[in-house]
This record gives C-alpha cells, sequence and structure tokens, in this order.
C-alpha cells in the first residue's frame, strides 16, 4: 500500500496538521446556519453553568436529580454507539469480511459519541473537580455500579481510539506508527467488546437501586440484559441512518462502486437488527408476564408503555423483517428510525418519563438543557465531518479523491 | 499466532480483571461492631419542634421559626439547610407527629451507589458525606429509598446535604442533637439492637396503643432509626413497599458477572475469531488496506 507521505511534502507533522484545520467544503450550508448558532448559544449557557451552578439553567430537583443530560446524552447516547462493538465483533471475531467497509466510519462515530456524549456526563457532575477520584485510588467506591461505568466508559474510549488510530497515522503518514497500532487492533477489539457488554449493560443496572421509584411496567431485574440486547439494534439501526446520510453527504468521499453494495449491507444489518429485536420483545413478553402487570395496561402508563414496545420495537422490527424480504430499501430505513425513536423513548422513559410515577412533579428539560444536549450532538457532527474529510474512513486511501 | 498478537492480546486480558475488583460489596452487618441508632415513639411526639432547632444549631443551618405554627400544615420533605422536619398527620387515630430524617440504614442505598465513598456508613451507625471525594453525580439521590439526599443545586461548589446523625458528637461519647432535645422522651439514643428490645417491649405491654410493626427493623435490611407507631405506617408518610432487601443485594449479582465475562470473554472470543477464519487465511488487516 502506498503511504500517505507523497500528500505532505517537506512539511512537518504540525503544519500538516494545521493546513488541515482550515476548513473544507461550502460553508453556509443549512447545517453551519443551524448548529453554528446553536453551539455558541450552547457554550454560553455552559459557562453560565459553571458560574452559577446546575440550578441556574436545568429543571432539575431534588426529586429528580438526573435530566435528559443523563436520560438523553448519556443513556441514549451510548446505545446509539453500540453499533461499534457490534460492527468490530461481526468483522474482527467473526470475520464477516462484507461489513469491513463499515468499520472506519463506525468506530469513528462511537468514539465520538462516547467522547461527546459520555463527556456531556462533565456538565452534569455538581463537584466535577473530583472526576479524577474514582480514578486515582484514593476513594475506589468498587461496589458501585456507577464505578464499574465511569471505569469502563474510559477504558472503551481507549479502545476506541487504538481502533480508530492506524487511520490517523494514515492519515498523518506514519506508516510504520500505522503498521504498529493495527497489530494491536484484534487485542484492542476482544477488549472493547467485552467492555461493552459489562458498560451496556452496566446502564441498565444503575437503574436496579430505583425499584420504588420507576414504575413497575419498566422496572424489572432484568434490565441489565434489556439494556444490553437493545443496544444491539440500536447501535445496527445507528449504522443504517448514519450511513444513509454519509453516503449523501460524503458522496465525493465513497468509491462509486461502494454505493452499490451498501445497500446488500444495509439489508444485511436489517436482518440482524429483526432478529435481535425478535429475542428482546421475546424478553420483554416473558418479563411482563411474569410481573402480572396487566392491570398496568389500561392506564395511562399503559399506553405509554404500549407506544414504546408496540409502536417502536414491534412495528420497526416487522418493517425490517419485511424490508429485508422484499429488499425495500426505504421501508428498512423507516425502521432504523423508528427504532432509533424507541430506543430513544425507552431509555428516557426509565430515566425521566416513568421515574417518579408516583409524585405528583413531573420533570420537564429546560430550554437550556436543550439547547446544551443539541450543541453536543451538534459538536460530534461538526467533528466527524472534519475527519470524514480529512482521514480515509469512507474512501480507500489518503490519496486520490482528496477533497480540497 | 504471532508473538505482537498474542502479547495483545494477553495485555487486554491481564489488565481486565485488575480494575474490575469490584465484586466484594462493603457490609456492615448487625453481627459485626454494633451500630448506635434511635427509637422515635410518634406516640409521644408533641409536634413541639424542638428537634428542628436543635439540629439546626448542631449543625450550622438556620434555625427555623418553630412559633410559626403554619410550617406543620403542610408535609415537610427534608432540605438542604434543614435535615430534620416534624410533620403533622391526620390519621385514624387523630392528629400524629412524625420527625422525619435520615434513616442510616444499616447497608444503604447511597453508599453502595457511590463512586467515590464519599458516602460512607461509619462504624459507629452514621452516613456521613466527605466533600473532598463526592463528584456530585447525584447518584445517591437517585436510589435512596427514602429521598434523603438534596443537594444545593444554586451553588458552584455545591454540597450534599442530609442528616449525618451528629457524628462528631457521637464520637466523642454524645448523642444527636434533636434526641438530647426532645422534651417527650419521644427520642432515644442507643444500640439497634437495645433499641429493638425496648421497642418490642413498648409494643407488648401496649398491645392497643402500637401497631405490631417497628419500621426499620426489616425495611431496606434495617435501619439505624426505628419508628413506633399507633397507626400503620402509610398513615405517616412512610412508605411500606420498600421490601426487606438490602440495597447492595439488587446488584450483586451483577457485580459478581463482572470479573467472570472478563476472565471468560477475552478466550471465547479469541475462541470464535480462530473457528470464523479459513484455512491459513489469516485476515485481520482491518479497514480497507
Amino acid at each position: 500500500m502506498s503511504t500517505a507521505v507523497s500528500v505532505v511534502p517537506r512539511q512537518s507533522v504540525w503544519q500538516f496538521i494545521l493546513s488541515e484545520l482550515k476548513p473544507k467544503g461550502p460553508i453556509f450550508t443549512p447545517f453551519n446556519v443551524i448548529s453554528v448558532p446553536t453551539i455558541l448559544a450552547g457554550l454560553a449557557i455552559v459557562v453560565w453553568r459553571f458560574a452559577f451552578g446546575l440550578g441556574s439553567v436545568t429543571n432539575l430537583t431534588q426529586d429528580y436529580p438526573w435530566g435528559i443530560w443523563i436520560g438523553f446524552d448519556v443513556m441514549t447516547g451510548v446505545a446509539f454507539a453500540g453499533g461499534a462493538y457490534i460492527i468490530t465483533f461481526t468483522v474482527y471475531i467473526m470475520r464477516a469480511e462484507k461489513y469491513k467497509s463499515l468499520v472506519r466510519a463506525t468506530v469513528l462515530n462511537g468514539f465520538l459519541s462516547y467522547l461527546f456524549y459520555a463527556g456531556a456526563l462533565f456538565l452534569d457532575l455538581g463537584r466535577p473537580w473530583h472526576i479524577i477520584n474514582p480514578i486515582i485510588g484514593n476513594s475506589f467506591g468498587y461496589n458501585s455500579i456507577l464505578f464499574l461505568v465511569s471505569w469502563h466508559f474510559m477504558l472503551y474510549m481507549m479502545a476506541e481510539a487504538l481502533e480508530f488510530s492506524p487511520v490517523v497515522a494514515e492519515w498523518l503518514g506514519l506508516e510504520r506508527a500505522r503498521k504498529i497500532l493495527h497489530k494491536l487492533t484484534l487485542g484492542t477489539v476482544i477488549f472493547g467488546v467485552v467492555l461493552s457488554t459489562l458498560h451496556q449493560s452496566g446502564l441498565g443496572a444503575l437503574y436496579l437501586f430505583c425499584k420504588p421509584k420507576l414504575h413497575p411496567l419498566w422496572y424489572t431485574e432484568f434490565l441489565p440484559v434489556l439494556f444490553l440486547v437493545s443496544s444491539v439494534f440500536a447501535g445496527l439501526s445507528m449504522i443504517i441512518f448514519e450511513g444513509t446520510i454519509s453516503h449523501r453527504v460524503f458522496k465525493t468521499q465513497i468509491d462509486p462502486k461502494k454505493h452499490h453494495t451498501f445497500d446488500d449491507i444495509v439489508f444485511g444489518l436489517s436482518k440482524g437488527a429483526a432478529v435481535v429485536m425478535y429475542v428482546y420483545l421475546f424478553v420483554k413478553f416473558v418479563i411482563f408476564v411474569h410481573g402480572q402487570h396487566w392491570h398496568f395496561i389500561m392506564t395511562g402508563w399503559g399506553w405509554l408503555y404500549i407506544l414504546e414496545v408496540g409502536g417502536l420495537v414491534l412495528l420497526p422490527c416487522a418493517l425490517f423483517t419485511h424490508g429485508y424480504r422484499q429488499r425495500r430499501i426505504g421501508m428498512v430505513r423507516l425502521a432504523a428510525i423508528l427504532t432509533l425513536l424507541g430506543i430513544m423513548f425507552n431509555r428516557l422513559n426509565i430515566s425521566v418519563i416513568a421515574f417518579n410515577w408516583q409524585l405528583p412533579t413531573r420533570y420537564y428539560p429546560s430550554i437550556g438543557e436543550i439547547v446544551v444536549t443539541l450543541m453536543v450532538i451538534f459538536t460530534e457532527i461538526w467533528v466527524f465531518r472534519w475527519v470524514v474529510y480529512r482521514m480515509p474512513v469512507l474512501r480507500e486511501t489518503t490519496e486520490g479523491n482528496r477533497k480540497t | 499466532m504471532d508473538r505482537r498478537k498474542f502479547l495483545a492480546l494477553a495485555g487486554a486480558a491481564t489488565a481486565a480483571p485488575l480494575v474490575s475488583k469490584t465484586a466484594q460489596a462493603h457490609e456492615i452487618t448487625e453481627d459485626g461492631p454494633e451500630f448506635m441508632g434511635v427509637l422515635v415513639d410518634t406516640t409521644r411526639c408533641i409536634g413541639c419542634r424542638q428537634c428542628e432547632v436543635a439540629c439546626a444549631e448542631a449543625n450550622g443551618l438556620p434555625v427555623p421559626d418553630i412559633k410559626n405554627d403554619q410550617a406543620l400544615d403542610a408535609e415537610r420533605t427534608t432540605t438542604t439547610d434543614q435535615w430534620t422536619v416534624v410533620n403533622r398527620y391526620e390519621t385514624d387515630e387523630g392528629e400524629i407527629f412524625a420527625k422525619k430524617q435520615c434513616m442510616h440504614c444499616g447497608q444503604p442505598a447511597c453508599a453502595a451507589a457511590c463512586l467515590t465513598n464519599a458516602m460512607e456508613k461509619t462504624e459507629i451507625g452514621p452516613i456521613t458525606w466527605d466533600g473532598g471525594k463526592c463528584m456530585g453525580c447525584r447518584y445517591c439521590m437517585l436510589s435512596c429509598p427514602f429521598n434523603i439526599p438534596k443537594f444545593e443545586y444554586h451553588s458552584i461548589n455545591p454540597k450534599i446535604q442530609k442528616c449525618i446523625m451528629c457524628s462528631e458528637r457521637l464520637e466523642e461519647g454524645g448523642m444527636p442533637a434533636c434526641v438530647e432535645a426532645c422534651p417527650a422522651d419521644a427520642l432515644m439514643f442507643g444500640k439497634k439492637q437495645e433499641l429493638m428490645q425496648i421497642a418490642r417491649v413498648r409494643i407488648y405491654s401496649h398491645p392497643d396503643t402500637y401497631v405490631r410493626h417497628i419500621y426499620g427493623e426489616h425495611e431496606v435490611g434495617g435501619t439505624s432509626w426505628l419508628y413506633l407507631s399507633s397507626v400503620p405506617f402509610d398513615q405517616l408518610g412512610f412508605r411500606t413497599d420498600l421490601g426487606t432487601l438490602t440495597y447492595p443485594d439488587y446488584t450483586r449479582e451483577f457485580l459478581y458477572a463482572v470479573p467472570l465475562v472478563f476472565l471468560l470473554g477475552p478466550p471465547l472470543l479469541y475462541g470464535l475469531h480462530q473457528l470464523a477464519g479459513r484455512n491459513g487465511d489469516d485476515h485481520t488487516e482491518g479497514g480497507h488496506s
């Protein structure tokens, strides 16, 4: 394989990086026009939050200590990022070559999701200057699920960074480093998959302590299992969703031949998602029957539950199944979107909506919380786009169709 | 398998269990050093709120104006600057007052939830909070079945505020300020086992006065604070559906599975990797190379 050295003639690596920092592509796109003011507003709110405390920008209360910064950013964001461990498992462990072209974009997306969504946790911490405490060992809360989850986040981010590092080395033209980093891939993938199974389920295990507060339709001792299983089809749906958008937005980055095979890949992913969703629905059904929750169904909570499980799991599951059999790409894409909405709804039901169901007070996110959440999403997309336009994520190598 | 790959694998496999020494839950049981508690006899409480005043004075909190009786009109919860409150309840037996504060559980949810050990059940009994460790994640608040830890949302150096059972006074051999201040003998400080015996004696000798339930004996595995009442406890604003399981029990199985997954996961995945490989085709090159 030829190296990228020719691209950076007589330049130091730092000069090269500086030159790469410049924007590429048009500036006044609809996305930029919306995202830039949102990001700036979000930053202002973050400054405000650190100057005047969490209460000045959030609607959090003593009864609702966790809002959408946890319920959406962390709980939902991490489930959406599950695609990275699924795809690396499929490609490196099961050696399904068909999905190899997805690896780089998915791992990048996974890494950035953790960096930004789990990173948003920092904003939510009341005493963030002590964030280092669970790491440096003066106060290890071994028996805490949150201790486990935070360690896993940190280690998994490192694993993801290592998995992606050969691409960065290729971009910088560091061929020897690329080869060395590449040798680590299998080890980091194995480590990453193990970490993922534990912290995806660990996020569900966090709510095992909330039995008195969480509605019985959602509380079950199988929450860790449900979180793990649902992260599989959440991740697969995210790959379909993100891939579909990438194939339009980054058209110039992708070999035309790949456009052709992408539909094939999507149908494969759909089949996988559908199978796992059947498993999930079966587990949900068993839990529902075993919990004897029939009398809740005719309440308002029951309707929410039916909407979540029926409308946003069963329905997309059927659409996935029908879609890959009939090879109807539109149906499969719709299924992916519905599935993602379903995951979001499920995580918000557990963390916010059906939480404290017996209390008269409710929590609604403040404008500030929503803007900061949008800021996090937009910033992640900005970084993703920046990387895709510069590094060989979607295209074959650094050379060739470099966008200028 | 070449040497490098082996090293990468071995590194991942050995590093994993080191960081997951999570399984052993920190337990304080009633068999261990016996912890102190308080017995609240709600049949004796006159609702004078002297305990609220004493608490505020002992802990440097704003002293409530107890002359203003309207505070009793609505059910109150503890706040960041009021660690104990007395509530008035209309019950089958008429007006009854009940003091509320941290229950100081035997195996507390907040301490099991805390990832920095900032919340800690001390050997004598109180659950204390260490601001030098806490990172303000508020998982203790999410976990507490009694909604006791309170967070200062409007501070840039926010603290978790809750009753600490006057732990400093206890270490010096004293008793909680509220117990000392109670003019009606509604509060009694002592070892939990002894308080249990006293509570049982009161129930047996006055079976018409008390319901046969000591709140805190079994709730969430047992608490340091115990309550006696003449009416069922749900009439006094207590949750009676909390169960008797201690909080570490809810996550014990999950935590036990962690080292197992770390030990068995990597070899299983590596085995699958080998199994999936075709003859002589060692295809681990990634991406598009």
